[in-house]
């Protein structure tokens, strides 16, 4: 018999999966976000900078202490699914992950952030019409990674569409994306940022970009996290060495007429995790 | 410094750039908040008031997480507040030009680091709640603070730590731009 996402015990298995990863991920910064922070303790120069960088440290600890949601903005859900073949890619999925995401937002608890657009009347539950939002890509196993994103980074995001002759201005537009947030977004800052693609899809890559691992950045990323720190606005724009932690970039080809560059603003609060779910028999 | 409130004119020594700690009673309020106290009145007595930019996650009698919000948001809805007594608030980003000048002789703004809320929350007590209608993020929350440790982002001079690193920043981006690429025709 095929396995199905609307067969109940895949389904709980689905809800359980997401409702686990995101617990873990409102509690508990990734390792290597935590090495990075730590890092750029020991290097800042700036004393208030320093003082930002402690209690930013001494917040993730106790926040993985208690058990409690290191962040009071718990972010919108965005759920990334990779597919084995022998699941069929069905409405109950979607049904499933929302489901998980209701079960944390009580059970965690998570703030209810999510609202209509237009009325801003909140759904309570943290889901609602595109939310959460969901990518779902072929895999070899079942896994569902979170990235629960909050507005404040999120509102300074944006996306150019350059000139194919602009190549040579990227680095232009990333630091003067983080120049325009200053300490909007909280810096230290993560920037997610996709080049090539359409309108739509540079700024999913810009997204996935800021679930890669932090610890380490090709040539240009280096390049581009070096243009940001020169800015000198540091942790919440109170001045500092370190305003970004890190960029990380995806590319995808693109039409030969377009150059399209979303940069995805992300707090200090990089918030991901993963599960693998055990699909029943 | 230890500050406690309710403040009075302590708040003309400090200078943009001071780590100050916080105690007694603060009020938070966001964006829904203001508009409602601007329109049916302040439900605290707000000589010498903090009122904090926050919208706590709170579990019963109990604040789980309560980090600052973006102050910006609310530029254009301060001045009320601090005419009616209010001697600082507390947020995260710095406010206004504007804001600053309001300031002037009689408040700071001070600067709770951005998303650390539990951090926050393992210095307050919850004492109440006004405007409950609103919900847990825009609601009133009425919190009793233990040396909450914060930095002068804006004093009451127009000294703002904020627009002096935002001016430096501007600057080195002038600087770099040739590096960077030039501005697109």
């Amino acid at each position: 018999m095929m396995r199905d996402p609307a067969d109940p015990a895949v389904f709980e298995a689905i809800a359980r999966a997401t409702r686990d990863a995101l617990a873990e991920a409102e509690v508990r910064l990734p390792p290597d976000v935590i090495a990075a922070l730590e890092r750029a303790r020991s290097r800042e120069r700036n004393p208030v900078a320093r003082g930002e960088l402690d209690q930013i440290l001494a917040n993730v600890a106790l926040a993985a202490d208690l058990k409690a949601p290191l962040c009071q903005d718990t972010g919108v859900p965005i759920v990334y699914v990779t597919l084995p073949s022998d699941l069929p890619y069905t409405l109950h999925l979607h049904r499933a992950i929302a489901e998980g995401v209701r079960r944390a937002s009580r059970e965690v608890p998570l703030r209810p952030n999510v609202v209509d657009p237009l009325t801003r009347k909140n759904t309570g539950d943290n889901t609602g019409p595109g939310i959460p939002v969901i990518h779902v890509r072929p895999g070899n196993e079942l896994r569902i990674t979170v990235l629960p994103k909050g507005a404040g980074a999120e509102n300074v995001s944006r996306i150019g569409m350059l000139l194919p002759t602009e190549a040579g201005t990227i680095p232009r537009f990333v630091a003067e994306t983080v120049l325009l947030a200053g300490g909007r977004p909280c810096p230290p800052v993560i920037l997610g940022v996709g080049i090539g693609g359409t309108f739509d899809s540079a700024a999913a890559l810009a997204k996935e970009a800021l679930l890669l691992p932090v610890d380490t950045m090709d040539d240009f990323e280096q390049q581009l996290c070096d243009a940001v720190n020169t800015l000198g606005i540091g942790p919440m724009g109170l001045g500092g060495d370190t305003t970004a932690l890190a960029v990380k970039v995806r590319t995808a080809a693109c039409h030969t007429a377009s150059l399209p560059v979303a940069v995805n603003v992300q707090c200090w609060a990089a918030r991901r995790a993963g599960r693998v779910v055990e699909v029943p028999p | 410094m230890n500050l406690r409130t309710p403040l009075s004119d302590e708040v003309r020594d400090l200078r943009a750039g001071d780590r100050v700690t916080l105690s007694g009673i603060v009020y938070t309020a966001r964006d829904e908040a203001h508009e409602r106290m601007r329109k049916e009145g302040i439900p605290f007595n707000p000589r010498g008031a903090a009122v904090y930019h926050c919208g706590p996650v709170v579990a019963g009698d109990r604040i789980l997480a309560a980090g600052p919000t973006t102050s910006a948001r609310l530029n254009a809805f301060t001045g009320f507040l601090l005419d009616a007594g209010v001697r600082a608030i507390i947020g995260k980003g710095g406010m206004s030009p504007a804001v600053g000048e309001l300031l002037r002789g009689r408040a700071v703004y001070l600067a709770f680091t951005g998303g650390c809320a539990v951090l926050a929350a393992s210095r307050m007590r919850l004492r109440g709640v006004e405007f409950a209608d609103l919900g847990m993020a825009e609601a009133v929350w009425v919190i009793e603070l233990d040396r909450l440790p914060l930095v002068v982002g804006m004093d009451a001079h127009g000294g703002d730590l904020f627009a002096q690193v935002g001016e430096k920043a501007k600057e080195q981006f002038q600087r770099l731009s040739n590096t960077l690429g030039k501005e697109p025709a």
